[in-house]
């Protein structure tokens, strides 16, 4: 047991360094970062903000995690979110409760997630391709179910699931974080992890060795729909209303890159959810970090592409064997022919 | 006889063809050169970009960068315009030079540090929306005597269409991107890459140089369209063509080119480009349909050519595995 924590902890050191050092970012810019108080019931400060806010990442990257070990991706996600927030709205607002509002968005983005799965699985599309359909789609489709508008709520029950709390802890952190470690627990306790993993470093092989495939992979995009709807819902109970055009945009590229900077390789294989996590609180700590040092806000984006940038540098298989060949220099390698014969001249 | 590989060109013009016919038998207007001639001009910078993304895509990769490179373009136009009295040519040539070593430079790293294309150009996208905000956050009018008169040519077809100066650059564009792809060296390595990296390795294709022309060319092509955007709006806005780098790829998806590289050709983008406005051409005539149909319609397009092109590889598969058996046996 406690190999295994060591090994997870080996997993998730360098994103932890990561995360550790914005932190401490965050904490030079502003002294009281750190600062939790117990104010009406709730707990405030930045800290909580930022698992707050990091909410609707954490949810997609989840899912965007399974996926991507299985060498596929999920553009589609940001479109699911708006489309399963309209759901959501148009049903609370045509006088459900928020039980059906919240059950009919999951539906509606695991059918999402279904129609994904499907494509990728059966008909044999490549993933980038068969999710940018429904991302192009999906928004009109959301646009469609709200009539062109910005469908706003009052409904209490829907509201608490963005912007209230329990135990004085707000919901969407809670949420994240049971979602993260159920699918942890189920993806770790079970073979199913080890199985997705051997779709995504060689589908044939592993369906020649009798994994069911096909199956496999329409549950991880059913999954990765999921997540987003539920991201949706969270986003339109945030801001009491669906908005159609601006739900979760571009929030498909933060969540692949909450995967990348989680370590985890987009050609499919070894993956670990809590370093996705990670990877989502780190993206997030970045906004805050600029946010709080008062920069002008038309820097955030250069900045945090540079910073970006860095991170990737820093995991780039290149920079990765650059830094292996300098720790084990000590000791005499044997020779690479694949990396000699790419480095010599052509 | 035709070739397989010409089919999916092939049926993407026939579309295009059936489909005018459909909206040309609805409403006779959109026979009018009026249309033909609106229809260049408000696709000619997305045209244009398209053309840099199809080599990318032959190639194999994508390139996400290409909306906020545009944004940027216009951007970089209007505020240097306004604040120096240099001549539009020559920030031209400025912003081209830019956008092309911006693209090398997402090149060189996709290349020398071995990442994907995706994330680069996905970091790239960030950079270029960036600095287009950070040079101004509102809108800047361009008001220079060379735009107007830049704006002012055009040649008017009978039945009253203005075919304009941007129009025919994008045609132009076209028609240069069909040369470079299947009568260059260039475009011979483009295809190589596209169909398998290792082989065009073993076959001796410069990679480093391949690679970081392509994505240089998509740059450029996008600072290209940068221009042609801001002559299209007098204006540049660090908000705008958000979102252009998917309208491209769909196009180039239309148009019959594999998203795995290696098989398409630079003609089917133009008829993919032309669909694509084709539908929004047809939305405004109609009238009574919301502007959401466009997006709807266009994932329902692209969901087709995707089957059609499984259909034909599968078709193509099958029809061949008796011939190799029979070889096998001989």
């Amino acid at each position: 047991m406690s190999a295994h924590v060591h090994s997870t902890f080996r997993r998730i050191m360098p994103q932890l360094i990561i995360l550790i050092a914005v932190l401490f970012l965050n904490f030079l810019v502003f002294p009281d970062f750190f600062r939790i108080e117990f104010q009406h019931g709730r707990l405030f400060g930045n800290l909580i903000d930022v698992l707050n806010r990091g909410a609707p990442t954490a949810l997609l990257c989840i899912g965007m995690t399974l996926v991507i070990a299985t060498k596929g991706i999920d553009l589609s996600v940001g479109a699911v979110m708006a489309i399963a927030g309209a759901v959501a709205a148009s049903l609370v607002v045509d006088g459900h409760s928020w039980q059906t509002a919240l059950l009919g968005a999951l539906a509606v983005g695991a059918i999402c997630g279904l129609w994904n799965g499907v494509l990728v699985a059966v008909l044999r599309i490549q993933p980038i391709v068969a999710t940018l359909v429904l991302m192009v789609a999906g928004r009109g489709i959301a646009q469609l179910v709200t009539e062109g508008t910005i469908l706003t709520f009052v409904n209490p029950g829907l509201i608490h699931l963005g912007a209230g709390t329990v135990i004085g802890i707000p919901t969407p952190i809670l949420i994240w974080i049971a979602l993260g470690l159920l699918v942890t627990a189920v993806v770790r306790k079970t073979a199913l992890g080890m199985l997705i993993e051997a779709i995504g470093i060689n589908e044939s092989s592993s369906r020649l060795a009798g994994i069911n495939s096909r199956v496999l992979i329409v549950s991880v995009y059913l999954i990765s729909g999921f997540c987003a709807a539920l991201a949706g819902v969270i986003v339109a109970a945030d801001i009491k209303g669906a908005d159609a055009n601006n739900a979760g945009l571009w929030l498909e590229l933060d969540a692949i890159l909450a995967v990348v900077i989680g370590g985890n390789s987009l050609l499919g294989g070894r993956f670990s959810i809590l370093a996705s996590l990670i990877g989502a609180l780190i993206i997030q700590s970045v906004n805050s970090v600029i946010l709080l040092s008062g920069m002008p806000p038309e820097f955030n984006l250069v900045i945090k592409a540079l910073i970006i940038i860095a991170i990737l540098v820093i995991q780039s298989p290149t920079v990765k064997h650059a830094l292996y060949i300098l720790r084990a220099s000590a000791e005499p390698l044997p020779s690479d022919p694949i990396k000699e014969a790419k480095e010599s001249p052509q | 006889m035709i070739r397989s590989t010409h089919l999916p060109l092939l049926i993407t013009i026939a579309t295009f063809l059936l489909a005018y016919t459909l909206c040309a038998s609805q409403y006779p207007a959109m026979l009018s050169t009026r249309v033909v001639a609106n229809l260049l001009t408000d696709n000619a910078f997305l045209g244009i970009a398209a053309v840099g993304m199809t080599f990318v895509i032959l190639s194999g990769g994508i390139d996400l960068s290409v909306g906020s490179v545009i944004a940027f373009t216009g951007v970089f136009l209007a505020v240097i315009l306004r604040d120096t009295s240099i001549h539009p040519i020559a920030a031209f040539v400025l912003v081209l030079a830019i956008t092309i070593s911006f693209g090398a430079a997402m090149g060189a790293m996709i290349h020398y540090l071995d990442m994907p294309p995706f994330i680069v150009t996905l970091a790239g996208m960030f950079l270029a929306r960036g600095a287009a905000y950070v040079l101004s956050t509102e809108s800047v009018p361009i008001t220079h005597e060379f735009y107007d008169t830049l704006q002012s040519l055009y040649w008017k077809a009978p039945g009253g269409g203005r075919f304009r100066l941007t129009g025919m650059i994008m045609l132009l564009t076209f028609l240069t991107g069909i040369i470079v792809a299947h009568r260059t060296r260039f475009g011979q390595n483009v295809y190589a890459i596209g169909g398998g990296l290792s082989t065009a390795r073993l076959m001796g294709v410069p990679l480093a140089k391949t690679t970081i022309g392509i994505y240089a060319t998509s740059g450029g092509l996008a600072g290209l369209a940068g221009i042609i955007f801001s002559l299209y709006t007098s204006a540049g806005y660090s908000l705008a063509t958000v979102g252009v780098e998917l309208d491209a790829i769909a196009a180039v998806v239309i148009g019959g080119t594999l998203l795995t590289g290696g098989t398409g050709f630079v003609a089917g983008t133009f008829f993919g480009i032309l669909i694509m406005g084709l539908i929004q051409t047809f939305i405004v005539f109609d009238g009574t349909l919301s502007s959401w149909w466009t997006k709807i319609v266009i994932g329902g397009l692209l969901f087709g050519f995707i089957l059609l092109q499984k259909g034909l590889t599968w078709a193509t598969t099958l029809r061949r595995k008796p011939a190799t058996e029979f070889a096998a046996q001989s």
